[in-house]
């Protein structure tokens, strides 16, 4: 049974009861989540909540203490390094700093996952190099280096690099990140088309919640190593919980808690009730 | 959770030693794993269909050879001088100062060209490829390498060892020739000696062996340049301050190695 075989009708990323530890720290708390063939995924949460751990896991940069990470049908954990680069050739990343090799022009950056998998003649890697920048709006910069790019033009270079194979699956670690409102609008635009053109699921990690609310299919929120909701927007705007309601106003926990509780909350000692008037 | 230890200091130095020890012992193998995969890449890799880059191996070798044979040339042409100039100051006292050609070809090819050519690559090139890793492993260009399904120690470490491996033991074929040739400068000045008759003397003095002892040493020192310059570089933390952090390490740990080496080998092959 061939890949294509197994993610038709199934999920593209199937994570169960993921569970990590940096030291005796548990950073992710039992992960189960599924991203649907030709959905985007949001994962949503604050700092220290355990997104860009789980990022690297579902990326194998990682590996976790226990449960499993399917990829398009397959256990990465049960791949060998050939199997893994095979599927590598299905998965794009771009990086949150861009990743772009700082002693390759921009050109040579999106055409290097060509190089190394495919035996493509230089003129046939040119062309589809120029196609992706083309996808991405960098015509005509593919021999600029990445010192000589924009944040935003870095990010949409990674973008061109991640989707030269045409993968399955593209990852997005903190697309907006660092980026002014309009360029950040214009990458999520970016993210929206690619998902309308090339038909892929998109996972993209994010503490941004406008650019959240505007491409998400599902967002799932992750506070604290666990999944508080996965859910369509309108699920997570509507919920009542108040951890997620918390993220959404941007507010901090101790900010949600009264006087006597935050007091509680920091010295640990319980503050008795104030009298009755 | 691991047992913290009580305040009393020799306890606490036993950890200290301990942790060092686990340290060194990690780092050995970590020596180890990277070795092994270079050698696997080098060897598996076109069966694998993904060869080592063979201009990557050209470009460090460049890099590690080529350019520096100004500064090997000049740093070896003052050794071979110094070693001539105090050679015939010290015999001279004895009247054995004829005897200095003696001394002065093995020393250059079984020591001085080979230390002086591993210390000045490990400054030069063991410090630059620390640099270069912990730059990309900052700028998370090692992850992205990782998952395009290119493995790092094929694509940036296999080829460094392979430049090192080729161009350390040349440019210390190339140190021995300069120092012995500027020596002679002095020594045929100083002696009155033809120059037919110097290098005759160094050929009958410096046997076949000296050679090979002189190059092998230099290979093992490639060897040892690569993977201190690669293991301090993907241990990087921090920015821009970790990288110069692991770039000295780099550079002090090299050159502490490949005296370390030279001792241990000087000995074995005396025995």
């Amino acid at each position: 049974m061939n890949v294509n075989d197994q993610a038709t009708g199934a999920f593209a990323i199937d994570v169960h009861d993921l569970v990590t530890h940096y030291g005796d720290r548990m950073i992710l708390k039992g992960v189960d989540f599924q991203v649907k063939p030709g959905e985007i995924m949001v994962i949503m949460g604050g700092s220290g909540s355990g997104k860009s751990t789980l990022m690297r896991h579902l990326l194998s940069l990682e590996t976790p203490t226990s449960g499993s990470i399917e990829i398009l049908g397959q256990d990465v954990a049960s791949l060998s390094t050939i199997e893994k680069a095979e599927l590598s050739k299905k998965i794009g990343v771009a990086f949150q700093s861009g990743a772009l090799f700082s002693s390759m022009t921009v050109g040579e950056n999106v055409m290097l996952p060509l190089a190394e998998h495919f035996k493509l003649d230089k003129q046939t890697m040119q062309i589809m190099m120029r196609m992706k920048l083309g996808v991405v709006d960098l015509d005509g910069f593919e021999d600029l280096m990445p010192s000589e790019l924009s944040g935003g033009m870095i990010k949409r270079a990674a973008m061109a690099r991640a989707i030269v194979m045409d993968p399955r699956i593209l990852f997005c670690d903190e697309p907006s990140a660092g980026l002014d409102p309009v360029v950040a609008s214009a990458l999520d635009d970016l993210i929206l088309r690619l998902r309308d053109a090339m038909g892929m699921s998109i996972v993209v990690v994010t503490h941004e919640l406008d650019s959240a609310f505007k491409i998400a299919d599902r967002i799932t929120v992750l506070d604290k190593g666990d999944i508080l909701l996965c859910g369509t927007v309108d699920e997570i705007r509507n919920s009542n919980n108040e951890r997620i309601q918390n993220i959404l106003n941007r507010r901090t926990e101790e900010e949600s808690l009264d006087h006597d509780e935050y007091l509680e909350h920091l010295t640990g000692i319980e503050v008795p009730p104030s009298p009755a008037m | 959770m691991a047992a913290e230890p009580s305040g009393s200091s020799p306890l606490r130095s036993v950890e200290r030693i301990g942790r060092q020890t686990i340290g060194a012992v990690e780092a050995f193998g970590h020596w180890g794993v990277l070795l092994g995969q270079s050698v696997f890449w080098i060897l598996a890799g076109p069966k694998l269909k993904q060869p080592v880059r063979t201009g990557a191996v050209a470009t460090q070798m460049m890099e590690v050879g080529i350019y520096a044979i100004p500064i090997v040339a000049l740093l070896s042409a003052s050794i071979g001088l110094v070693l001539a100039i105090q050679g015939i100051h010290s015999l001279r006292a004895f009247g054995a100062e004829s005897q200095v050609v003696l001394g002065l070809g093995r020393s250059v090819v079984r020591e001085f060209a080979v230390l002086i050519t591993g210390i000045l690559v490990a400054g030069r090139s063991g410090s630059a490829l620390a640099a270069r890793l912990s730059t990309m492993q900052i700028n998370q260009e090692i992850d992205a390498l990782r998952v395009m399904g290119i493995h790092p120690v094929r694509y940036l470490v296999a080829p460094a060892l392979l430049a090192m491996l080729i161009m350390v033991p040349a440019l210390t074929f190339v140190s021995m020739m300069t120092a012995i040739y500027a020596a002679g400068i002095f020594v045929t000045l100083d002696l009155g000696l033809s120059q037919e008759a110097y290098w005759s003397q160094i050929l009958s003095s410096v046997t076949v062996g000296d050679l090979w002892h002189g190059l092998g040493k230099s290979a093992i020192f490639a060897v040892l340049i690569t993977l201190i310059g690669v293991v301090n570089g993907a241990s990087v933390q921090g920015g821009a301050e970790g990288v110069g952090r692991v770039t000295t390490r780099a550079v002090v740990q090299s050159i502490s190695a490949i005296l370390v080496a030279d001792m241990l080998f000087v000995f074995i092959a005396t025995r």
